[in-house]
């Protein structure tokens, strides 16, 4: 199929093009980061097809664009809850609250990570360091929120925020 | 995290008004563009340009320190098609300096790099950033746009015939980027796996072009030290040291955050500045440049003062700057144990070494840790790093290794005691109450 990406709104295939102005007219394939990203955005993960779709739109192979696609800790190949969360867990996060933070978050939730609540609202991550670690415990929103100084009180506004 | 305390700011004198001294108008009112401005109005030329940046003695700030006025010095004249690349995937444990620098003073990353763009004969330029802070990434977009609106960005820059451009790209989750060749692929649009080095990037970088690529904190006092001049910047540090630098002090502190200070600046004064050990509690060990160097005991970080030759000195690498302060609350098997997984999570497995090394090393702390450690697994894990180490072509191998080898090192009876007897030698409940995450007396 040639013109798959047909799946992609005009409004994703409008930021797409902005991604590819960035770069050299010969080297489209750089946006492909941020186009799968644009994609996840709107379909809430990146399921085969879509990954295929962005992949025709950039004039890559689709193995080429899948291979970024799993090589990046932040794409989603599998369904994901409404809400996303990801603890960071890491020596740095550690000393300051992260593991408990994230076995408070996981009590509450009653998921381990990797899990979805049974509502399909919440999906809990590990993370690796996401470069914040003086603000620790930190915690993400759907890859684009990072929230600060968690402690279980902050924990609970969070969770009690996300509707 | 705004700033909480400096000596001689320079890095961080945009940071004072926190979020809200960032933008373009804040920049110039500090004196921002200024040294663009003379060095495309007295049409300075490329190598007097370099020369002064020699001089300042700036090293890399991302952790190799290699000297920045060198590296530039070694881009082709005659090239056509050249790059400027800033590696703001700051994702080292224990690093968040980067994210400082880009959410409070953007500007000044960004006249660094056009400067480096001049320096070197590169029209473009890109900025990697750490996929885990979009909101930075946003205010980059958005810093460039007024940059370009003022003409600092583009076709004849101020009237000039010099010509630079400036993008920024998004990274989304591989610690691996921040190898400056997997960073190269991954702005390529590819997997972010590490190139054989020779050919180093000035001679085939992004693009297969010449590329000079920096640290963000080191284009960002690229405007400063001409400023002050070269000779001044590094005589505010100390001789092979010049400048100051930012620390990122993480851990058991009273205070963590992003401080400023001399090359040069004692240890003790540091863990002072940072609000000293968080409940009074003592000093056990310290990562003094991310959680790739060597682990230091108390005693020699208290020795140390804040500059690559005596961190070097001391057995371990002021890296990155990140210091991650740990206390007597903390089990050493279980911090190596965190450690070793996140460099089995993050090897890219292209080297044999580095992919099936990193998952030894970190099953065997697992164990250790889990009451199902043997006599010879110390021995074990030595070896293992032995045949990781300078045996892969980039450097996460050794930085899987060094923590390996430095904990066991400085803290074998821990590990011979976990190994024996099966349990901590830390009592669980003063490892929970280390972290601060439980109100005192709350179960």
């Amino acid at each position: 199929m040639n013109n798959q990406y047909d799946m992609l709104s005009p409004e994703a295939l409008r930021k797409i093009d902005r991604e590819v102005a960035k770069y050299p007219a010969d080297q489209k394939q750089s946006a492909v980061m941020a186009a799968l990203v644009i994609a996840q955005d709107e379909k809430g993960w990146l399921p085969k097809e879509t990954i295929a779709a962005v992949a025709s739109y950039l004039g890559m192979a689709p193995i080429a664009a899948y291979e970024v696609a799993s090589f990046y800790n932040m794409y989603d190949l599998q369904p994901v809850g409404k809400y996303k969360l990801t603890v960071c867990t890491n020596l740095p996060c550690a000393l300051s609250g992260g593991v408990h933070a994230a076995d408070y978050v996981k009590e509450k939730l009653g998921i381990d990570f990797n899990e979805t609540t049974a509502d399909g609202k919440f999906t809990l991550k590990e993370g690796e360091c996401m470069g914040a670690c003086g603000d620790a415990p930190v915690m993400l929103v759907n890859n684009k929120r990072m929230c600060s100084f968690m402690l279980p009180e902050q924990i609970d506004k969070l969770l009690a925020e996300c509707e | 995290m705004a700033l909480i305390a400096t000596i001689n700011p320079l890095l961080t004198t945009g940071w004072f008004k926190g979020d809200a001294g960032w933008s373009l108008k804040d920049y110039e009112a500090r004196g921002g563009y200024a040294q663009l401005k003379r060095i495309l109005s007295t049409k300075m030329t490329q190598d007097d340009l370099i020369a002064e940046v020699k001089k300042s003695v700036l090293r890399g700030r991302g952790g190799a320190g290699f000297p920045t006025g060198l590296k530039w010095s070694f881009m082709p004249k005659a090239a056509p098609e050249k790059y400027v690349v800033c590696n703001t995937d700051e994702g080292e444990p224990g690093t968040f300096k980067d994210r400082d620098l880009m959410r409070f003073d953007p500007h000044s990353v960004i006249e660094g790099m056009i400067i480096a763009g001049y320096a070197v004969g590169a029209k473009l330029g890109y900025n990697y950033i750490h996929g885990e802070i979009f909101e930075i990434y946003q205010r980059f977009e958005e810093a460039l746009d007024q940059a370009r609106a003022a003409g600092y960005l583009g076709n004849n820059i101020l009237g000039s015939d010099f010509s630079f451009d400036l993008f920024a790209h998004h990274g989304w989750g591989a610690y691996i980027c921040g190898e400056e060749t997997g960073l190269l692929e991954s702005i390529e649009g590819k997997k972010g796996q590490p190139r054989y080095k020779p050919p180093f990037p000035a001679n085939f970088g992004l693009y297969g072009k010449p590329t000079t690529i920096n640290n963000t904190e080191t284009f960002a006092a690229i405007p400063f030290i001409l400023g002050m001049g070269g000779e001044a910047y590094l005589n505010l540090g100390k001789p092979n040291n010049g400048g100051t630098k930012l620390f990122s002090v993480s851990g058991h502190v009273n205070r963590p955050g992003n401080y400023e200070v001399p090359m040069g600046t004692p240890f003790a004064k540091l863990l002072e500045m940072a609000g000293g050990m968080r409940g009074g509690r003592k000093l056990k060990a310290v990562i003094p440049g991310g959680s790739s160097a060597p682990v230091l005991p108390a005693d020699v970080m208290m020795d140390c003062t804040m500059d690559y030759d005596s961190i070097a000195k001391a057995g371990s690498m002021l890296g990155s700057g990140a210091v991650i302060v740990m206390d007597e609350t903390v089990c050493m098997v279980k911090a190596l144990e965190r450690l070793s997984y996140f460099y089995y999570e993050e090897s890219c497995g292209q080297c044999t070494p580095c992919r099936e090394g990193s998952g030894w090393l970190y099953r065997v702390v697992h164990r250790i840790e889990h009451g199902e450690g043997r006599a010879e697994d110390l021995d074990l894990l030595n070896r293992v790093t032995d045949n990781m180490m300078g045996k892969t072509i980039c450097a996460l191998a050794d930085a899987a290794a060094f923590p390996v080898r430095s904990f066991i090192k400085h803290f074998k009876s821990e590990f011979e005691y976990h190994i024996e007897n099966k349990k901590c030698l830390v009592d669980p409940e003063i490892q929970r109450a280390g972290s601060g995450f439980f109100k005192v007396g709350a179960a």
